[in-house]
């Protein structure tokens, strides 16, 4: 397939894509089902600290916090992983040593993406020989807006081939890109250049997942699986931090792609403050009292 | 010209500097003391308590952490803009009762009461907080700091002077609350928020609700996102008290209960209802090593 075919212009219509996601959103989830998204949810974290402050400690307390969130709750689920800078992947992967939680790492020059494609490349095998399960790569929104179609994509597919097994995620920063056209076009790019998953945002650029953009992405996730049979994951990141929210974007994915894409496997949270705000929520559910921050370990 | 219809005001809660109605739709009819519809009020459900607390809980660290003096600027402001309101308030308590003597008497005693906590804003510390004698080289001091959230029901029969009484010395002490108002009379209360809105004070620190006191305790003495509970009716019975009580364990509540008689009376107000909801810190400071 030629590059101009993957970037046509879909033609996206802003009024409706708003329109559906307020109507999906006025779904009531109450009692059972509400207790079985949260957990759910919980599941799908990917437990994140991207600062320039983090340190070893951090990191691994971090950690302690994805193998169990809350220590009054022995039986809920775990996160599905941990995304950290990759100086810190050989600290994460030693403190889940024994878990089937994986360790995610940005890479690429995150968060702007600046930097050579051998820099990058060399970042991206690093943290996959440091043990990295998943990378998150940023693309390269300048070369994007430009036009310069081409560049992104074959960038995308040399990072793909450095991950080797690890699952990459592409992060499309869409907060940098516009428009939905451009959210749409970059997605089918990222996919067709063999992304694992896409992903909406560094959480360091505001506006960073939407909603709305969340639906346009899994709309291009949805054709691009009518065409080619192969699924595609999702991940909104950045501002997520109630679980009303978590709940809503559940049922965009229910609605667009069906049960198959709600799981760890093909959709994720990329989050930090919405794992306690769960917890709060799972624990309401259980004692019918409301709870408090005083009560839930940070990270 | 024909006869002018007259607007009426739609009462409404007040939430993190917002006007919102009730989250469920409902409302229930508030009387004048003839027995004729004045208006219709909120009638708040859990979920208005909810709501309230968060924005109670994210206004409480920046309201803490202005200067005492400012906080006595802002309740002193309070009192000047209910002072340019005061014919309104008057005329409002005249609808439920009150002679124009005994309403004036008491929008005047509330703005006093405003005055006289301004007042203590930046003295309390001063008067409570001490010096400790140790028998190391320690420098010991002991300091007041706010508790947090507070949940208050205001006063049943003093629908303004009651409501500024239980207000003012919970927040001129840091502490953000949520006031459940007078169920009989709540419409000075939203009134007063007005008020509120128009002074300063930052969003959340007062967040006023209306409903019934039965359908809300459970959900105002159980949050655990509330460090305290207030309430002052002297006929609260037996069972209400104990459910109260139960309930504030839950997450160690402080439970303040104070029966007052005579609102206007100087017993009203005492710079013991500030310390009744502060915690006490005792900092113990290496010197002379």
């Amino acid at each position: 397939m030629k590059i101009s075919e993957i970037t046509k212009t879909v033609p996206i219509d802003e009024v409706g894509v708003e329109e559906r996601v307020a109507r999906l959103n006025s779904r009531s989830i109450k009692k059972e089902s509400k207790v079985q998204a949260l957990k759910l949810a919980l599941s799908m974290i990917d437990l994140t600290t991207l600062e320039g402050m983090d340190t070893p400690g951090k990191v691994i307390q971090l950690c302690q916090k994805a193998k169990e969130p809350h220590v009054a709750l022995p039986n809920l689920p775990t996160v599905a992983a941990i995304c950290v800078y990759p100086n810190m992947v050989p600290v994460a992967k030693k403190a889940l040593r024994g878990t089937d939680i994986n360790v995610a790492s940005v890479a690429t020059a995150f968060p702007s993406g600046m930097s050579t494609l051998d820099a990058k490349l060399k970042e991206t095998k690093q943290v996959v020989e440091d043990g990295a399960d998943e990378v998150d790569m940023v693309i390269s929104r300048g070369e994007f807006l430009k036009g310069n179609y081409s560049y992104v994509y074959d960038e995308i597919v040399a990072v793909k081939e450095a991950c080797g097994d690890a699952h990459l995620k592409v992060i499309l920063e869409t907060g940098e890109l516009q428009t939905y056209e451009n959210v749409r076009k970059a997605s089918d790019l990222a996919m067709h250049a063999g992304a694992d998953f896409i992903k909406t945002s560094t959480g360091k650029v505001k506006p960073a997942a939407t909603q709305p953009v969340t639906l346009v992405m899994l709309e291009a996730i949805r054709d691009y699986f009518y065409e080619t049979g192969r699924m595609v994951g999702m991940k909104p990141a950045g501002g997520i931090r109630k679980a009303k929210q978590a709940i809503q974007y559940l049922v965009l994915v229910k609605e667009t792609l069906g049960t198959d894409w709600l799981s760890p496997e093909y959709f994720r949270f990329g989050a930090s403050s919405l794992t306690n705000d769960l917890l709060m929520q799972i624990v309401k559910q259980q004692t019918g009292v409301y709870q408090g921050a005083d009560y839930f370990s940070n990270d | 010209m024909s006869d002018r219809i007259e607007v009426l005001k739609t009462y409404k809660t007040y939430v993190g500097g917002n006007f919102p109605r009730t989250e469920s739709g409902r409302y229930y009819k508030v009387y004048d003391a003839n027995e004729n519809i004045l208006a219709n009020a909120c009638q708040c459900s859990r979920k208005d308590v909810r709501d309230a607390v968060v924005e109670a809980r994210e206004a409480q660290p920046d309201w803490n952490n202005r200067s005492a003096y400012n906080r006595g600027q802002i309740l002193y402001r309070i009192a000047e803009m209910l002072e340019t309101r005061k014919a309104q308030f008057i005329e409002e308590l005249e609808t439920i009762g009150y002679k124009t003597k005994k309403a004036k008497a008491e929008v005047e005693a509330s703005i006093d009461r405003l005055i006289y906590y301004a007042g203590w804003s930046d003295k309390y510390q001063q008067v409570f907080g001490t010096i400790n004698p140790v028998a190391s080289s320690h420098f010991n001091f002991s300091m007041p700091e706010p508790m947090g959230v507070v949940n208050i029901w205001a006063p049943e029969d003093r629908p303004l002077l009651g409501l500024v009484s239980v207000m003012a010395p919970v927040i001129v002490g840091g502490n953000t609350c949520i006031i459940l108002a007078s169920e009989k009379y709540p419409l000075s209360a939203i009134s007063f928020a007005e008020v509120l809105n128009s002074s300063d004070v930052p969003d959340g620190v007062v967040n006023i609700l209306t409903g019934f006191r039965d359908e809300l305790l459970e959900h105002m003495t159980t949050h655990k996102d509330v460090n305290a509970f207030f309430y002052t009716d002297p006929d609260i019975d037996q069972e209400q008290r104990k459910q109260i009580d139960e309930n504030a364990t839950l997450n160690l509540k402080r439970v303040r209960r104070k029966p007052v008689e005579d609102w206007l009376s100087e017993k009203a107000q005492s710079p013991y209802y500030i310390t009744d909801f502060q915690e006490t810190k005792t900092t113990w400071h290496p010197v002379g090593l």
